[in-house]
C-alpha cells in the first residue's frame, strides 16, 4: 500500500501539539493500544517532547468477544505507570474501525481512575463504526470494503498492508 | 489424560498436570503474567467472566486455596459460591451425582473441586454437563495443579529460567498431592534435576520412575540447589508410626539457616502453606531474605485467574452455551 507512515505521523503530531496547546490540556499522558497503537503513541510522544512516559494498553481482558473467541494469546501486559484521576489522555490506535476496542480500551482506563479528559488519535480511520465513537485526529481516512483489511506493520519500518479478509 | 483437553488441545478442565505440553503449561504461566497486574491496581477487576458463576466445591477443608480461588474469580468479575460440602447436603444423605445435578440446575458454569479421594476431581468432570469446565484445587494424593503452576510461576519469575536448575521438594512426599503436581510440571518444563528428601517412611517406592532423585538426608538433598521447596508435615502422619515426633522431625528435616548455607547462594526457599514453624521450617528462614513464601499467595491468584479464563475461553467454541 502506497502510503507514507512517517509522512501522516508528521502530520499528526503537528496537529496534536496544536490540539493540545488550543484545550489548554497541560502535561498531557500518551497512551497507545496494542500493538500498532504504541509503535504511533512512542513517535508522537517524541514528536510532542511529552515528558511521561508512554502508557501501554493490553485490552484482551476488556474485549466484548471472549465469550465467542476465549482468552486472546498475547503475553504483554498493560502498562500505565502514571496516576492517571485528573490527567488529560492522548488514547492512540492504529486503525479505528468497528470502534469496539476503543470502547474497551476506555473501560480500561476507568478502572485506573477517572481522567480529566480523553483525546481520539487514530493513523487510519476507515468506515464500519458500529459505536459512537469519534477521532479528534486521523492520520488518513480510507474507503475499504468490509471484505478488505488493513494492517499496521512494523515496528522499523512502519507500514499499512492492504489484504482481502478470509472468508 | 486426555479428557481435559478439548478436541482443539486446549484446556477444557484442568484436572492435573500429567501429561501436558510444556507449551500448554507455558501458556498457563505467561496468561498469569499478564493477569498478576491486574492485582496491583486500583480496581483490581477485569470483567472477563462477568455473568459467569463458579462453584467452590471443598469436600475437603481449606482456606488459602478457596480463598485465592475466591479472589481470583471476583477479579475476574465471575460470580462465586462457596459450598462447603462435608458440612452440607452429603451430609443429609445426597449422593454426589445430586449435588451436581442440583449446581448444574443452578445454572454454574465452573466447579472448583478440592476432595480428599484421589481421583475426585477426574470424576466429577466426566459427570458434569459439556458446558461446565472442572478445575482440581487438590485431590487426595493425587494431584494439586493449580499450586504446581503458581509454583512454577514463582520459580520463572525469580529465575527467568527453568533450564539448569535443581530444585529439592523436602518433606512428605509420600502422601502429597503437591509434590506430585510439581514433579510433573518441573520436568515437563525442563529443569536439570528434580531431588525428593525425607525419610523412607515418606518416599513413595519407585518414585525415580517419575523422574526425582531420592535423597534421605536433608543436607546431601538440597546441597547446590537452586530451589528448596518445604513441604507441610501433616500432624497425622505422627500418629501413624511413620514418624517419631515433631521435634525429631525437625532435627533430621527442619530447614535451618544453617542447612540452607547449603544451597545455592541465591536459593530461594518455598512452601505451599500452612508453615508448621519449627516443624519443618525455621521461623528464621520462613521470614528470611530467601523465602518467597508470601510471593507464592500472591501469584497463586493470578495462576488462578489464568487458568479460569482458559478453561471458560474454551467454551467459546466448543458451541455448549
Amino acid at each position: 500500500m502506497n502510503i507514507d507512515v512517517i509522512e501522516l505521523l508528521e502530520k499528526m503530531g503537528a496537529q496534536l501539539q496544536q490540539h493540545v496547546s488550543d484545550a489548554s490540556h497541560e502535561d498531557p499522558i500518551i497512551i497507545g493500544v496494542h500493538t500498532g497503537g504504541v509503535w504511533i503513541a512512542q513517535y508522537l510522544h517524541q514528536y510532542t517532547a511529552n515528558t511521561s512516559p508512554v502508557g501501554e494498553l493490553n485490552i484482551a481482558f476488556y474485549r466484548d468477544d471472549f465469550s465467542r473467541i476465549g482468552l486472546h494469546p498475547t503475553v504483554e501486559p498493560s502498562k500505565l505507570p502514571f496516576d492517571v484521576n485528573d490527567r488529560h489522555l492522548i488514547l492512540v490506535d492504529d486503525i479505528l474501525y468497528t470502534g469496539r476496542t476503543i470502547r474497551a480500551a476506555m473501560n480500561e482506563i476507568f478502572d485506573y481512575g477517572r481522567p480529566s479528559s480523553i483525546t481520539l488519535v487514530a493513523l487510519v480511520e476507515r468506515g464500519g463504526r458500529e459505536l459512537p465513537i469519534q477521532p479528534d485526529i486521523v492520520g488518513t481516512q480510507l474507503n475499504l470494503t468490509s471484505s478488505e483489511h488493513v494492517k499496521l506493520l512494523g515496528p522499523d519500518p512502519l507500514r499499512l498492508e492492504l489484504s482481502e479478509a478470509k472468508t | 489424560m486426555k479428557q481435559q483437553l478439548d478436541d482443539q488441545g486446549r484446556l477444557k478442565h484442568f484436572l492435573t498436570i500429567e501429561n501436558l505440553s510444556r507449551a500448554l503449561l507455558v501458556e498457563v504461566l505467561d496468561s498469569a503474567e499478564r493477569f498478576a497486574p491486574v492485582g496491583e491496581r486500583a480496581v483490581k477487576n477485569v470483567p472477563l467472566l462477568r455473568g459467569k458463576t463458579v462453584a467452590n466445591l471443598f469436600f475437603e477443608p481449606s482456606t488459602r486455596t478457596r480463598t485465592t480461588f475466591e479472589l481470583a474469580a471476583k477479579r475476574l468479575s465471575a460470580d462465586i459460591i462457596n459450598l462447603n460440602i462435608a458440612a452440607s447436603a452429603t451430609s443429609k444423605g445426597e449422593s454426589l451425582s445430586d449435588t451436581l445435578r442440583t449446581l448444574e440446575a443452578m445454572q454454574c458454569d465452573m466447579f472448583v473441586v478440592r476432595h480428599q479421594n484421589s481421583g475426585a476431581a477426574t470424576f466429577i468432570a466426566s459427570q458434569v454437563a459439556p458446558h461446565i469446565s472442572v478445575i482440581n484445587a487438590g485431590d487426595g494424593r493425587y494431584a494439586h495443579p493449580t499450586q504446581a503452576m503458581l509454583d512454577m510461576f514463582t520459580i520463572r519469575r525469580a529465575k527467568q529460567r527453568f533450564d539448569g536448575l535443581v530444585v529439592a521438594i523436602v518433606g512428605d512426599i509420600a502422601h502429597s498431592r503437591v509434590a506430585r503436581s510439581e514433579i510433573q510440571a518441573l520436568n515437563t518444563l525442563g529443569v536439570a534435576e528434580v531431588r525428593v528428601v525425607g525419610p523412607k517412611t515418606l518416599i513413595p517406592n519407585k518414585i525415580e520412575a517419575f523422574g526425582a532423585k531420592v535423597f534421605n538426608r536433608i543436607e546431601s538433598g538440597i546441597a547446590g540447589a537452586d530451589v528448596v521447596i518445604m513441604l507441610r508435615l501433616q500432624q497425622e502422619r505422627m500418629n501413624s508410626a511413620l514418624l517419631p515426633s515433631a521435634q525429631e522431625y525437625f532435627q533430621a528435616y527442619g530447614l535451618t539457616e544453617r542447612r540452607l548455607k547449603l544451597a545455592a547462594n541465591d536459593a530461594i526457599v518455598m512452601h505451599p502453606g500452612p508453615i508448621n514453624r519449627g516443624i519443618e521450617i525455621d521461623s528464621a528462614v520462613a521470614d528470611g531474605p530467601q523465602s518467597v513464601i508470601l510471593s507464592q499467595v500472591t501469584h497463586g491468584i493470578a495462576v488462578r485467574m489464568a487458568v479460569m479464563s482458559l478453561v471458560m475461553g474454551t467454551q467459546a467454541t466448543t458451541g455448549a452455551n
